[in-house]
This record gives C-alpha cells, structure tokens and sequence, in this order.
C-alpha cells in the first residue's frame, strides 16, 4: 500500500470508530444524535493538552481522556435525554455548538489557533507513524466492534432495542428508560472520544473547526449509509463515504451536497442502509426469505 | 388485599378521564372492569402500570404505596400488562420478546419457557422470527407469554379481545381463566366484550365516562338489567 492509500485508511478507520458509537446510540438505542462530532472533539483536545501541555504520554493520557469523554457525555445525556426525537436532535445540535465555541474561545485550548505539535505515539520505544499507525487505528477499530457486538448481545443491548420499539412497553417490563438510555450514550461517547484521541495524533495539529457541526452530520451519514442498527454498518458507510470525496476529487467543494443528496437518496430508497431491512444485501433478510421459502411461506 | 384504588383521578391536560374511582382487587380474583369506548377503562390500568401520570389518589400495591413510583419499579414488584394491540417489540424475535419479560434474569426464563410453549405452541414454531411477522392474533398471544414469563403476581390485562377472530378470542379467555383458577394468578381484566370477561371473572366493575357507576359480583352483573341493556344488547 502507498503512504496515500494507507493514509485514506486511516482516516476512514477513524471515522468508522466514531461512527460506531453513533451507531449504539442512534442505531441500537434509536436515540437521535447530531452532536457527535463534539465528543470526538473532546477526546481530541483531552488528549492533545494532555500529552502537549501536560506532558504525558499517549497512553497515560488516553484513559484520562476517555474518563473526561465519558463525564462530559454523562452530564450532557442526563438532560438532553429527556426529550425525544426532534427536541433531542435539536439539543444535541446544541451540544456541538456550546462545545465547539468552548474549544474556539478558551485562549488555554488555543483558541482559533488549535493546538500543534501534538506527540507521535510510541510504543516500547518505536514511533508509530503511517503504516505502525495505521494498524494501531485497526486494532482500535476491532476493540470497538467487539464491544459493539457484546453489547448487542448483553441484557443492555437488548433493553435498548426494546426502547427503541416501545418505551413505555419496555418500561412496563422493568427496564429503566433513563438507565438504557444513558448507558448507550456514554458508550456511544466513549468510542467518540477514542476516535477524537487517535485523530489528534494522526494529524498533530487540532482545532475546533475539525469537530463542527458538518462532522456530526458526515458521521450520521455514514451511519445511515452504512445501515442503522447493523454491525458491519458504520464500517461500510465509513469506507463508502471516505472513499467516494477521493474519487471525485475535483469536486470536493460539493461534498456537504453530495452528502445531503445520498442520504436523501438512501432514506427514499434504501431506508434500512446498505446492510439493513429490506434490501438485497442484507444478509439477515436473505436468511429470513429462505426459511419462509422453505416452509412454503404459509402463514396461519 | 393486593390492590388498592383509592380516589384516583387521572387527566390529559385539562381533560379529566377518571373521577376519583375506588376499586380493589384481592389475591387470587379476576376482576373485570367493562365500560364503553373512552369511559377510562384503559386508563385506568395505565395509571395501575405507572405508564400514565395520575393526578389524584393513591394506589396502594400488598400494602405499599407505589402511586407515584415509576413504571419499571413497579414491574419489578409484580405487576405486568398486557397492553392494548399487543406492543410487541417488532424488529425482536419471538424469542428477544420472551426475554425482555424476564428482564435481566435468564433463569426464570428457562424455568416459565416450557409452560409458555405449552399454553401457546404457536410462539414455539415461530420463535426465531420477527414479531412484525406475526399475525395479531399471535401477536396478542406473545404480548400475554411475554407479560406470563415474569411469574407476575398482578396481571393487566388490556382490551384483549380487540382484533381478535372471535373464535381465538374465546380461547384467549379460557386460557386466562385458566391461569387464574387453576395456577391462582391474579387478573384484572378490562375489556368492551362485557359478557365474555363477565362470565370468567368472580367481580366486576362497570365504568360510565370516568365513574364507576356499578359494580358487584359478575354473576349479578351479567343479569343486571342496566348492564344487560347497555353492554349485553338485550
């Protein structure tokens, strides 16, 4: 692989890590966020200040970077999930821009300046640059799924879905909407945040325009192309969606239009994504119509 | 005394749809609560679950007072619905749907899993599927197993006759009869179809636009004339 091709790479894994924990949280819990650019902002500031200003390390700085995303998403879900659907997208919108003046305005975070010179990560003595990089972003990317899939299948997960289908149903079954809610939040941050703490080390240089609301909506749009819901999802619309602005080069000013136009196109046609509900790719409706084939589709 | 009712009031913004009803239910009875469309029926039961705010009154469950405590507490007291058109969840398989009655404790789902398939062998046949695949009729059924699963010691049950063929729906109401007179669940039943939930219940309540206008056992309500002429069509 070519520096070029391992450096669309990487960013596509990191996005795709951001877009998982968009994908616990809009997907599973079907809670609507359009904010999420703002906790990959905080893991990156985190761990940028950390590891420049406070001198530690990437990792030592890591688990207290996540332990901030984890706090702000905690005091930021604890509101804001109390309103639904609409409401929640618009506070959520809210989050993005409070964070982002946060981050534009605060003279110790640099201000509109951002923060340079942030560290290469070391690990027992060798840099980790490009393609060293790259494979920790693909390590990362696989803790990620792993969490993403046992929570699918924890007591968690499926108290989720049951929210996202009928709350007051789920409630009237013993699950604590709030409780569900928030704990899909705060995992749904924490995965943020982590794609946020390897971005500031991809590019060593941050600021607050990187984290603005455009990402939030590229994020959701990934998780929509890729499949609500889904496992493979948000690694497919990452790969999809960060491909597609390098192919068409020349026309990378339109790619908030060429967005915008695809996920229209896929809510009017694919409503479920590339690999959810009723299309041909899904695996699970595959498997679904062979067995009422077998059984001769009867239906009593 | 399981349940008690005292005074209860429930509103929708300004619109009042109960009057301070007073009702109780012992341990063992199925009780019935008849009544036309929007007479608080199905309110009433919302407010018992916790899923409908109640404005005045206290409902006291074995002796607690829980009027304002939130619905999943209360589910984990022992009080399960079995709310009106089914609300199963409908991108979980018939199976998940099972689960998430038994919420967080897989081995009471193990141990009721037998039984349930038994009552309702349909839902067997088709756990691996998607609840949305379900026929309403089946659905109303997996709403019932799924309620059943948590050994409750109060059943909800709502309107469930409604959309049923009335052939399954008979059936519906020989099951809970069942359960209540031969496992000793306690049921309290709200339903339009007055004379099939009359003739399986021991007491009943009649609820007229938000009071409770009469109530007695069931066999005396069923030759009430005023019930006769307003629920029974004769």
């Amino acid at each position: 692989m070519s520096i070029y091709m391992i450096n669309v790479a990487t960013q596509i894994i990191i996005q795709a890590i951001a877009a998982c924990g968009l994908n616990i949280i809009v997907g599973h819990a079907g809670q609507i966020s359009l904010g999420h650019a703002a906790f990959v902002g905080i893991g990156a500031y985190s761990n940028a200040m950390l590891t420049t200003v406070g001198g530690l390390t990437f990792w030592q700085a890591m688990p207290i970077s996540l332990l901030i995303v984890g706090l702000v998403g905690l005091l930021c879900g604890l509101p804001s999930l109390r309103v639904r659907e609409d409401f929640l997208a618009i506070t959520t919108i809210g989050i993005n821009f409070i964070v982002v003046a946060i981050f534009q305005y605060t003279p110790a975070l640099g201000g509109a300046l951002g923060i340079g010179g942030i560290p290469n990560v070391e690990l027992f003595g060798f840099v980790l640059k490009a393609r060293p990089f790259f494979w920790l972003c693909f390590s990362c990317l696989v803790l990620v799924l792993a969490i993403s899939l046992f929570f699918t299948k924890s007591w968690l997960g499926l108290s989720c879905f049951a929210i996202r289908e009928e709350e007051t149903a789920a409630s009237s079954m013993g699950v604590s909407p709030v409780r569900a809610k928030l704990s899909a939040f705060v995992l749904g941050t924490l995965m943020a945040g982590l794609a946020g703490i390897l971005y500031a080390h991809y590019m060593k240089f941050i600021s607050a325009d990187s984290f603005s609301f455009p990402f939030s909506v590229t994020l959701l749009s990934i998780t929509v192309v890729g499949g609500l819901g889904t496992f493979w999802g948000p690694v497919v619309g990452a790969v999809v969606l960060g491909i597609l602005p390098e192919v068409f080069r020349p026309l990378v000013d339109y790619r908030m239009f060429l967005y915008a136009a695809l996920l229209l196109m896929m809510i009017r046609f694919l409503p479920g994504g590339l690999l959810g509900g009723s299309d041909l790719l899904s695996v699970k409706n595959l498997r679904k119509r062979k067995a009422s084939a077998t059984k001769g589709g009867d239906k009593s | 005394m399981l349940l008690e009712v005292r005074d209860l009031s429930v509103s929708y913004g300004d619109i009042e749809a109960v009057h301070g009803i007073n009702f109780n239910v012992e341990k063992g009875e199925l009780i019935s609560i008849i009544g036309a469309n929007g007479a608080g029926k199905s309110t009433t039961l919302r407010a018992i679950m916790g899923v409908q705010e109640v404005r005045s009154g206290r409902i006291t469950f074995e002796g607690m007072d829980i009027t304002h405590m939130p619905a999943h507490k209360r589910a984990r007291l022992g009080i399960r619905i079995v709310p009106e058109r089914a609300r199963c969840f409908p991108q979980l398989t018939v199976f998940e749907n099972l689960q998430m009655g038994v919420y967080g404790e897989q081995a009471a789902l193990k141990k009721e899993l037998d039984g349930i398939y038994e009552l309702f062998p349909v839902l067997r046949e088709r756990s691996g599927q998607y609840a949305n695949t379900l026929s309403g009729g089946e659905q109303q059924q997996l709403a019932i197993a799924r309620a059943l699963v948590s050994s409750p010691k109060l059943l909800l049950v709502d309107e469930v006759s409604m959309g049923l063929m009335p052939k399954l729906a008979a059936q519906v109401f020989e099951v809970l009869r069942a359960l209540n007179k031969d496992k000793g669940l306690t049921i309290l039943l709200v339903e339009q179809n007055a004379l099939s939930s009359l003739k399986i219940s021991d007491r009943g309540y009649v609820l007229e636009t938000g009071n409770i206008e009469i109530e007695g056992l069931s066999s005396d309500l069923i030759n009430d004339s005023r019930v006769r002429e307003a629920y029974l069509g004769s």
